[in-house]
């Protein structure tokens, strides 16, 4: 780390909130502890100050998952520290976090399971011996309990504040062996979010509310037509503006930078600039259909291939065909997109709300020209990231203003900036073909599937693009999945549960249009096809019962089922849903989940609420369509979401699991679209194809 | 232009142009970071504050027609996070993200002051306006009405 980087690291303070009321907040960063309290390292993850407040380093951001609680569980579990007394600090970027530090996949507590139990059970033994010494007994006299170690012979008690300056000298334990399940007491019981006292009154300090000394304040103007550039600009009038202090071509657009963000965009307004719009300007999302369906009738590249899907089909004894379509999707989280940079001859530093600290790291590089140790990245905490937070972009674009300007700046996206230069959840079509047998279950799939790729094509295949057909759970003996890879230039990412958002809502709907060709009961059905998944089973039967599965409903009334086994993770969910003078009312959502060994239960159940809430906002109103090469929703008048009023009533059960944890963040979101409208389809006989569920559908 | 103003029980005077909304006033001029930006048109709430104890949208009101009146943001509810509503956010353990709950709770608290014991409906109706993306509605509802208790049972 360079000199200039360890000052600022370690003597900052954000000044903002000083000015306003005398409130210092300090870097979400290990600092010294103030003089008369001294601070041990015990590892990367724990530090233990002399007046006893445990530490725990965060290496994963926290975006509203639950990171900084469920981590700090893990570590405390084996630490035996009193939980009153920790506190929380993001960690920096260093290789002694295990290597990736990103926050996507649902894989946060599938990574850090083992690594973060043994780095609390190491820094436990090493205050254990440092008291052992200290008594001159055998550490097998010594146990650890609520930060102390007690002297099991003479009851004599230690805090680890006292033990912690010799413990950090010890050498680190490594393999410590871990308790058994059974004797877990912070694991698997819920605990409060550590985050929450600091989120009901302000003082969390998001990427966006984060000021630096000198500071300025900038926004971008993009070209609106994905890949367009700058052809030429004129700054004449938004140089007059007042509070404008620089503008600057950049890679994307034009940069106006100003002493706070509303000149910015006043200077913004004032730029007159012609844009060289590129080849997507012809783009539009009518053509974007036309393009998927000209290639129902073609082979595909082949994702999955059971048994012989064509030869069943001739032979079956009744088929069905069904084609199916969801539109692109912005991720629109609260907080817009935001970063600040501050870019010196021989430094970087980047204060960023991200998903990917290492992404972040490597664009404040690519950009500088700086070496890796020159270039530091802050993570902020996350007002939202839903996968868009993964990407760069916005953290390149703060530092190359930065270059340019000379000063710290923040970038700050508008909510229209964001919704309309977002890396979309791509639009898709998927055209099946399925077959019964005699007795009316389901003995061919066959499902061509056509969709903008991203992640690479692995011979002809997007996994993110088929995943969710390809992967579904079912006893079908004959399967048969294609793709094809469309990209018509509009940039698509990954959105909370990737593939599966859209693909699960394809296979369980066409799933209940097989129970309904056989004349089956759509619970029956399932079950059949699931009788060797054991778990999944599990989750639907667990499901089915709570939300009373066959029993009457009233009329106009239906319900359907959803599942999906994604992340690991085995999610069930049954929507009653009400459809009533062509208005439809979701009422109550029961969700079962077999997502492993629960480490906060509380915080599952508020992922498995959130992923309902995301989902049912994509399925009820989400559209992001294509004109010119346009977005043309740019704010929630016209890309609206769930509000409360709309929202079911949701219940979570969990199914016992001795298995390791597997993903929780993505499992709730694929399954409610095809369960909303399964539900509709059960209670009024309209089967739903494509997403946004639509009013005249229902009519 | 100066502009007076009283903002969280203290007189305040900022030089902006009158037309800047107060959202950018509170966040960028004066530092106060826990009011929220998220659309700019009135549209998701994040931006919520109490204007003479009414809730209003930071985000489109401009600073120039709040001069000499009382302005109360997250910061200001309470000295030290004991307004019923915050104490019933953090007994119901609301917030995700939390990005939005600011707005959430200020309009939270101005419901409470003009409906002391709110039913559903008015919960609906008080709070539609406030989006939230990580879906803390449940949560929400079930906070407000703890809030109502904390409230008709005095300071605990």
């Amino acid at each position: 780390m360079s000199p200039a980087l360890s000052l600022d690291r370690r003597g900052f303070l954000r000044t903002g909130a000083a000015a306003a009321g005398g409130l210092l907040i300090a870097f979400p960063w290990p600092k010294p502890a103030a003089a008369a309290v001294s601070s041990a390292t015990l590892n990367a993850f724990v530090h233990v100050g002399s007046d006893d407040a445990v530490t725990l380093i965060i290496h994963k951001g926290e975006m509203g998952q639950g990171t900084v609680t469920s981590l700090a569980m893990l570590l405390a579990e084996e630490l035996e520290c009193d939980w009153k007394k920790i506190r929380t600090e993001f960690a920096p970027i260093d290789p002694a976090y295990g290597g990736f530090q990103g926050v996507v996949g649902s894989g946060s507590i599938r990574s850090s399971f083992g690594p973060l139990r043994q780095a609390g059970a190491a820094a436990r033994e090493m205050l254990v011996q440092a008291a052992a010494a200290r008594w001159s007994v055998d550490k097998s006299q010594c146990r650890a309990d609520n930060s102390s170690v007690v002297n099991t012979a003479t009851n004599a008690r230690l805090t680890y504040g006292a033990l912690a300056e010799d413990a950090g000298k010890l050498p680190k334990p490594v393999n410590v062996a871990l308790k058994p399940a059974v004797q877990f007491s912070v694991i698997g019981k819920s605990r409060p979010r550590l985050d929450t006292p600091e989120k009901v009154d302000g003082r969390t300090i998001f990427g966006i509310d984060v000021r630096v000394p000198g500071m300025l304040h900038a926004v971008v103007a993009r070209c609106p037509v994905f890949g367009g550039k700058v052809a030429s600009f004129d700054m004449t009038r938004a140089k007059a503006v007042p509070g404008v202090k620089f503008i600057a071509q950049i890679s994307n657009g034009v940069a106006v930078v100003a002493d706070n963000t509303w000149s910015a965009m006043q200077g913004r307004n004032a730029l007159q600039i012609q844009w060289d719009e590129g080849k997507t300007a012809s783009v539009n999302s009518a053509a974007i259909t036309r393009s998927f369906v000209e290639h129902m009738d073609q082979p595909g590249a082949v994702a999955k291939k059971d048994g012989d899907a064509e030869a069943a089909l001739a032979s079956a004894a009744s088929r069905i065909e069904a084609s199916y379509e969801v539109p692109f999707l912005a991720h629109a989280p609260m907080e817009p997109l935001n970063c600040v940079a501050h870019v010196r001859a021989d430094a970087c530093e980047i204060w960023a709300p991200t998903q990917m600290p290492s992404a972040a790291h490597r664009a404040g590089m690519s950009v500088t020209g700086l070496r890796a140790d020159q270039v530091m990245v802050h993570s902020e905490y996350m007002g939202g990231g839903f996968g868009r937070r993964a990407a760069d972009d916005y953290v390149a674009e703060a530092v190359q203003i930065s270059k340019a300007a000379g000063v710290p700046v923040q970038v700050t996206w508008t909510r229209e900036d964001d919704m309309q230069g977002d890396l979309y959840r791509p639009a898709s079509y998927t055209h099946f073909r399925g077959a019964l047998d005699g007795d009316g279950w389901p003995v061919v799939l066959h499902a061509r599937m056509a969709c903008p790729p991203f992640g690479g094509l692995r011979n002809g295949v997007s996994s993110t693009g088929v995943e969710g057909v390809s992967t579904m759970p079912y006893a079908i003996p004959n399967v048969l999945v294609e793709y094809h890879a469309v990209d018509p230039g509009i940039p698509v990412s990954y959105w909370r549960s990737v593939g599966y958002s859209q693909n699960t809502f394809f296979m369980e709907s066409f799933l209940d249009e097989l129970a309904v060709a056989g004349k089956k009961d759509p619970l029956e059905v399932r079950r059949r096809l699931l009788a060797k998944q054991p778990r999944m089973l599990a989750a639907l039967e667990l499901a089915a019962g709570k939300s009373g599965w066959g029993q009457p409903l009233a009329a106009g009334h239906g319900r359907g089922i959803g599942i999906v086994n994604n992340i690991g993770s085995f999610t069930v969910q049954v929507a009653e849903v009400s459809v009533v003078a062509g208005k439809l009312k979701v009422h109550r959502v029961v969700c079962a989940v077999d997502c492993g060994q629960v480490v906060n239960p509380a915080g599952v159940e508020q992922q498995i609420q959130s992923g309902i809430v995301y989902g049912l906002s994509a399925a009820l109103k989400g559209s992001i369509t294509i004109d010119k090469g346009r977005v043309q929703q740019g704010n929630f008048n016209h890309y609206d979401v769930l509000r409360i009023d709309e929202m079911p009533k949701v219940e979570v059960y969990l199914t016992p699991s001795s298995a390791p944890p597997s993903g929780i963040g993505e499992a709730s979101v694929p399954g409610i679209a095809p369960a909303v409208t399964n539900a509709i389809f059960a209670a009024t006989g309209k089967r739903i194809r494509k997403l946004p569920i639509a009013a005249a559908e229902l009519a | 232009m100066a502009i007076q103003f009283t903002l969280n029980g203290k007189p305040q005077v900022v030089d902006a142009p009158p037309a800047m909304p107060l959202l950018w006033v509170l966040r960028d001029s004066l530092g106060l970071t826990g009011t929220k930006f998220g659309c700019g048109m009135a549209l998701c709430g994040a931006c919520t504050v109490h204007l003479n104890g009414q809730p209003i949208r930071s985000c489109v009101m401009p600073v120039g027609s709040i001069a000499g009146k009382r302005i109360t943001t997250i910061e200001g509810l309470s000295p030290d996070g004991s307004h019923p509503v915050q104490r019933a956010w953090v007994e119901a353990d609301v917030p995700q993200c939390g990005y939005c709950q600011s707005g959430q709770i200020m309009t939270a608290a101005a419901l409470l002051a003009k409906t002391s014991s709110p039913t559903d409906a008015d919960i609906d109706e008080a709070m539609r306006n406030n989006i939230c993306r990580c879906g803390t509605y449940q949560s929400i509802r079930q906070a407000v009405h703890l809030a109502a208790q904390l409230r008709a049972g005095g300071a605990k």
